[in-house]
């Protein structure tokens, strides 16, 4: 019988069917961090119990860790406080912990990549909705709450309904200017913010087949926002290729039986999905959020919907909450919002290729006046690789901040925070009431470059005339 | 552990109205740079209960008139966004020990339900008549009645939906599943022995 790569992983994690008619999956392997570990460590202590299998744990520090500050102890005491508690549980429980002076420590998401521990076929939880991001290899990866995390460093496994599957295929070129982020804000919008629950997204079709492994990354981290617990690419030569020589990868005659048994996983070409969705990349336009959700997004072309324009009361109201609570008008057009505050950072676009791609248009440009720019590295590496090529100069001539590894703006656990009602163009995932640390602070979602277009015109702003796309080589 | 069987919640409702009440709202990220859950429940929809000079808002979550209450009635899409269990421990922590939603997100549910927290859906129309009910009879109790899948108050009742599994594992006191998982230690070997990464 044909098969999924959600059943096939699946099938070969699964341990046994619990009374309730759960199944207890094992948990191949587990990250950590800060914020939803300490209590499941203390969990643990209460009950006498011990990591079970302390080599498929892997730490890092990213939500608290200051991103302009690099001395401890930190200016924040219940931070430093956060952070010696992770080095402690993992002393005593032999974790392997990416510490701020390893030279590889980052937002959680990153790092595991990076680093070569996120492969396909096995399956992944952390505490962090964002965990379906390692799904990009063909991992089917899980993002859980601290009782959970108590459940897999104590039995390595943890209680789970099976989900159905929807395929999502995008089809076609993207348009210039148009990228992985701009991909997800549409299915997002496209399926709504609950569409997915009960669901794992499996994301296919030409426009993924030919994407990086980061920008597959960019797509499947974001599948929560749409309410989908679990994203995954099926691994292709383009994965392989980017696992090869990273520092948990197999070596030498394993590489060859992992890269057969990881081909093995992937979605047999005749199996049926409980969903399908087709979707064509050439409708696809930079896509902006103007609300507060991830799913109240339009192109850049478009204008905010007005109040009636939604079919029913409920939605009517939570258009009428979103408009007043962003101090925006129904019906005017998003281009042309004033921004206070342009942060490039966080788990779905701080990786190398987003950086990269930025400083290829920013150079030549300055940030607006009286607009903070902030661009913050997704780990030490990525930061580390920057730099070699010179990326921070450019960014720092822009008039940007160039900042130390860490979660920095998305959720604002560290310094970095709007300030009152500021109004922030984003490249992280999450638009919510006050997310990015000010109670009444407003945030709108969008592809790193056209954070960068609104930073420069102090305005959003259709990157591809701000950078003149047309003539650019993209 | 094995826990007292969760057949029934009473007590006093309040209505928290929206849908697409995200984790955020439930307990802003600021609040969570602590090392256990002790304290969590002062800072439930502390940015929805406060403005940002600290007065209370008004807002049900402040009136008097639903002091004590137990049980919330919210939309649809409740718990979106993180998966932090601070959430559903800030819930518990307050004195919650149930939520009435049209819908929840996924993790929000299965977090909820592994500390006791009861998660029922009832429909858009139902909620609306539980909810002025409430405003209508504040001192009014609720039932939610696991087992018949009914929400009752004063001589009134509506039909409510939860997930069989977690329903199961409510009524039968074993919704925190550590304990099963532990006995399973064997058979996790096993599975994890055919597993070419998973060896050391």
């Amino acid at each position: 019988m044909s098969k999924s790569l959600f059943e096939k992983v699946w099938d070969a994690h699964a341990v046994r069917q619990l009374v309730n008619g759960q199944t207890q999956l094992l948990i191949g392997t587990h990250l950590i961090h800060e914020v939803t570990s300490p209590q499941a460590f203390g969990m643990l202590r209460d009950r006498d119990l011990k990591v079970q299998y302390p080599h498929r744990t892997f730490a890092t520090v990213d939500h608290i860790v200051p991103t302009n500050e690099s001395v401890e102890p930190y200016s924040d005491p219940l931070a430093q406080g956060m952070i010696e508690e992770l080095r402690n549980n993992c002393a005593d429980n032999n974790v392997t912990f990416f510490d701020t002076n390893t030279g590889k420590q980052g937002v959680v998401h990153i790092v595991g990549p990076e680093q070569g521990i996120t492969q396909p076929g096995t399956t992944i939880a952390c505490g962090d909705s964002h965990t379906a991001t390692h799904g990009a290899f063909g991992a089917i990866a899980f993002g859980i709450g601290t009782s959970q995390v108590r459940d897999v460093l104590a039995t390595q496994t943890i209680a789970l309904n099976e989900l159905k599957v929807r395929r999502i295929n995008v089809n076609g070129t993207l348009p210039p200017g148009v990228y992985a982020k701009d991909v997800i804000l549409h299915i997002i919008r496209l399926l709504g913010t609950q569409g997915g629950t009960g669901y794992a997204y499996e994301y296919a079709g030409t426009t993924f087949d030919k994407f990086t492994m980061e920008e597959r990354m960019t797509v499947c981290n974001m599948s929560i926002e749409g309410g989908a617990r679990v994203g995954y690419v099926n691994p292709d030569e383009t994965t392989f290729e980017y696992l090869k020589g990273r520092p948990y990868s197999p070596k030498g005659a394993a590489w060859d039986a992992a890269v057969d048994q990881w081909k093995s996983f992937a979605s047999d070409t005749n199996c049926t999905f409980d969903d399908v969705v087709d979707i064509d990349a050439s409708h696809i336009q930079p896509t902006v959020t103007w609300g507060i959700t991830p799913g109240q997004g339009v192109g850049i072309e478009e204008s905010i919907p007005a109040i009636s324009d939604a079919p029913t009361q409920s939605e009517r109201d939570s258009v009428a909450e979103a408009l007043e609570y962003m101090q925006f008008e129904g019906g005017s057009p998003i281009k042309g919002k004033k921004i206070d505050v342009a942060f490039i950072g966080s788990c779905t676009n701080g990786r190398l290729s987003d950086f990269q791609e930025v400083a290829k248009y920013v150079k030549g440009h300055k940030v607006a006046e009286g607009v903070q720019a902030i661009i913050v590295p997704g780990s030490q590496v990525v930061a580390k690789i920057a730099e070699d090529l010179g990326l921070d100069k450019i960014f720092i001539e822009a008039g940007f901040e160039w900042r130390a590894a860490g979660c920095s703006m998305c959720l604002a656990m560290n310094p970095d925070k709007l300030v009152g009602d500021q109004l922030c163009a984003s490249s992280s995932n999450r638009n919510f009431k006050g997310r990015q640390g000010s109670p009444t602070g407003r945030t709108m979602l969008m592809s790193p470059i056209m954070v960068a277009a609104a930073a420069v015109t102090g305005q959003v702003s259709d990157a591809r005339d701000v950078f003149g796309f047309a003539s650019a080589e993209v | 552990m094995s826990s007292t069987p969760i057949k029934k919640v009473t007590g006093k409702g309040v209505f928290v109205p929206g849908d697409d009440i995200d984790t955020d709202r439930i307990i802003p990220a600021r609040f969570m740079k602590c090392i256990t859950f002790d304290g969590l429940g002062e800072y439930l929809f502390h940015d929805v209960r406060k403005t940002e000079s600290g007065e209370d808002k008004k807002h049900n979550l402040n009136d008097s008139r639903f002091a004590g209450a137990s049980i919330l009635v919210s939309g649809n899409n409740f718990g979106c966004g993180s998966s932090r269990e601070h959430a559903p421990q800030s819930i518990l922590r307050a004195g919650y020990d149930a939520v009435i939603a049209g819908s929840f997100a996924e993790i929000f549910f299965g977090n909820s339900t592994n500390l006791g927290v009861v998660c029922v859906i009832a429909s858009d129309a139902d909620r609306e008549i539980i909810a002025s009910a409430i405003e209508t009879h504040p001192e009014l109790e609720i039932t939610i009645d696991v087992e018949n899948h009914k929400i009752s108050y004063g001589d009134q009742s509506v039909p409510c939906e939860i997930k069989p599994g977690a329903r199961d594992s409510l009524l039968s006191g074993n919704y925190d599943p550590l304990d099963e998982l532990l006995v399973g230690a064997d058979e996790v070997s096993k599975t994890a022995g055919a597993l070419p990464y998973m060896q050391a």
